[in-house]
């Protein structure tokens, strides 16, 4: 809720509003990173499969809504412990990430960008009705990974769950970063992505390459997934606008830049936690997609991004 | 229109005019009556997609937020300033097709994925507002209190009276879209198609073209949303979201994308399981279309009407490289 700033007769009341105005300010920061790592994670997902496949994968926030519910699976059905369930759900929802590449994309080799688009919003729909038939309708809650209560800070009440959104992003984008670095299988990735033809000449395997993008990028959807869970529940239907929301970050950071998806992301949960709190809830949803119809009909490139690299993409 | 385009259409004048007096003659289907004004609701829609998708390659996500812009206009417009109907309704369309031109402009520079997104995200912002503008629209619970259709103050009740006047109006639809591919825009059309590049070169105003298809299928999606607000009478924001918009998606592939014939088929089909034969399935609907999508796009991309076709869509001679006559 906005407060407005009073101004009262005598000093004190400013003094009182000016710290209200603070703790807001303090708390929306909170809330907008914790999202914003969220959609941050989505990005970094569509990035690692268009780097490698020059496909958008309009699935992409599928796989953070079945990462949520499967570690509700794991933990309240099979009563793993927290960790194990963490990880369970993610490595599941990897393996939905191998189905699809393995099963579907392979199939669809040839296909014209049109059909490639269409059989990724199947596959999305495919993925959201069997999250349906199986957990129902009802969103589903998950204890924080820790408990405990919030971390007073300047009057705003930061949730332990939130400091674990943003531990499991951090964590992602430092084990990628290695990944793509130093390791032989992120290196062959990259000159995928730089150059497939090439690649397969100095003895890479391109294919194997493209299913390892789908199966990384699922799980780290996953991974986003079970992190938020604790803090904003999840359900079935939610994926359709994670993933938007998801693509917004990438556009705006430039698609395919890793970096850009992480700035841009923590960016669009800022934007959207700031337009919650001062102007209105029910429009916070179109915040992000505004700016990603900005973004797309001014500055396709993203705003880290080259505009000349760009136009050597094919979209 | 070629000749066997004029045939068909005469097939189809004669099977529709004789359909409702066989669905009340059969016994348990005189309900199909109504699915069929409902798949010729959908059809205005999908032949508006149709000539997008299929003639110009262009993919749009958004369909189902221009068939609620019609629909709200309309319903808005008569139930909160008691405008008359027929008024109402270019009023929607027009300012479908307004919003088509001014997303449209932008949007098309835009190819692929960025198009489906782009559009995809322009759906979802609508179908916010929809649910937000409470004061306007009723909100999530819906509108109520539009007025039914009436021409030259004769009621249209009777579900047979609405099936004939919808279907008209579908059928003058079509023919336009077909006039609309034997003219000029048509060729250049086809041209975009199947190379953009060269089509530019030739000189061809690509982009020009493919906003004027997006708002044509704007107004065509905007004038669908009048007649199934009068005919339903009630407007619910649920009925315009993304999945609406990805089962128009559907029903033109599933028909076949290079066809209005296709689109036509491929609705009708649609409207039927989805009104009809899935009814059985309630909530887990979506499944099948996932999976009735993914065949089609996987195994059957030219949709149904590529089964009744002889030639290939695409001509071999036109795909022969020069000089290959020598041989």
């Amino acid at each position: 809720m906005a407060r407005t700033f009073r101004v009262g007769k005598g000093g004190n009341t400013e003094v009182v509003d000016g710290v209200w105005l603070a703790t807001d300010l303090l708390q929306y920061t909170a809330s907008g990173l914790t999202i914003g790592a969220i959609y941050a994670l989505v990005a970094i997902g569509y990035n690692i499969i268009y780097n490698v496949t020059e496909i958008i994968n309009f699935a992409q926030g599928e796989f953070v809504m079945l990462g949520g519910l499967f570690a509700v699976f794991f933990l309240e059905t099979l009563r793993f412990p927290i960790v194990a369930a963490f990880f369970a759900a993610v490595i599941t929802v990897g393996m939905v990430g191998f189905a699809m590449e393995r099963f579907v994309i392979q199939r669809a080799r040839n296909a014209s960008v049109l059909s490639l688009i269409i059989i990724t919003i199947a596959v999305s729909i495919l993925l959201k009705g069997g999250a349906m038939l199986w957990w129902g309708k009802d969103p589903y809650a998950l204890p924080a990974f820790t408990a405990g209560a919030p971390i007073m800070l300047g009057g705003a009440a930061i949730q332990l769950q939130a400091l674990w959104v943003l531990a499991v992003g951090a964590l992602v984008v430092i084990l990628l970063s290695l990944f793509f670095q130093r390791s032989l299988y992120g290196k062959a990735m990259l000159a995928c992505a730089d150059n497939p033809s090439a690649a397969r000449m100095v003895g890479i395997r391109v294919r194997q390459m493209v299913l390892l993008s789908f199966v990384l990028s699922a799980a780290i959807g996953a991974a986003a997934g079970v992190a938020i869970t604790p803090i904003s529940l999840m359900e079935y239907d939610r994926g359709a606008l994670l993933g938007l929301k998801g693509f917004g970050a990438a556009v705006l950071g430039g698609l395919g830049s890793f970096y850009g998806a992480l700035v841009a992301g923590l960016a669009l949960g800022l934007a959207e936690a700031f337009c919650a709190g001062y102007l209105s809830s029910g429009y916070k949803d179109a915040v992000a997609l505004i700016l990603l119809l900005l973004v797309l009909f001014f500055k396709p490139e993203g705003l880290f991004g080259s505009a000349e690299a760009a136009k050597l993409k094919r979209f | 229109m070629k000749k066997t385009d004029g045939v068909l259409f005469a097939a189809l004048i004669g099977v529709l005019g004789v359909f409702p007096w066989l669905a009340l003659n059969v016994a348990g289907i005189s309900h199909y009556i109504e699915v069929m004004i409902f798949a010729g609701i959908f059809s205005m829609v999908c032949l508006g997609l149709s000539l997008l998708m299929g003639y110009a390659g262009q993919i749009s996500m958004a369909q189902a937020a221009f068939f609620g812009i019609g629909a709200y206009s309309s319903g808005i417009l008569t139930a909160h300033f008691h405008w008359d109907p027929w008024l109402a309704m270019p009023v929607g369309a027009l300012v479908s097709a307004l919003v088509a031109w001014l997303v449209g402009i932008p949007a098309l520079r835009l190819k692929g994925h960025y198009l489906a997104m782009a559009t995809l995200g322009f759906g979802v912002i609508v179908h916010i507002i929809f649910d937000e503008e409470v004061e306007w629209t009723g909100g999530p619970s819906g509108m109520v209190d539009i007025p039914g259709l009436a021409i030259a103050g004769w009621k249209i009740s009777s579900e047979v009276q609405w099936y004939y006047l919808v279907w008209a109006v579908t059928l003058v639809m079509l023919l336009f879209c077909f006039h609309i591919l034997h003219s000029r825009v048509g060729r250049a059309l086809r041209a975009i198609h199947e190379e953009e590049v060269a089509a530019e070169a030739m000189g061809v105003p690509t982009a020009r073209y493919k906003v004027q298809i997006f708002v044509f299928g704007a107004v065509t999606a905007a004038i669908a949303g009048s007649f199934y607000t009068h005919y339903v009478t009630f407007l619910c924001p649920s009925s315009f979201n993304l999945m609406w918009s990805i089962r128009f998606v559907l029903m033109v592939m599933v028909g076949g994308m290079q066809s209005l014939w296709g689109a036509i088929l491929g609705t009708i089909l649609m409207t039927f399981v989805g009104n009809e034969w899935l009814q059985v399935f309630a909530d887990f609907e979506v499944l099948v279309y996932g999976a009735i999508l993914l065949f089609v796009a996987l195994f059957l991309p030219q949709g149904l009407v590529s089964i009744f076709r002889r030639e290939p869509a695409v001509q071999p001679e036109a795909v022969k490289p020069a000089g290959d006559e020598s041989l």
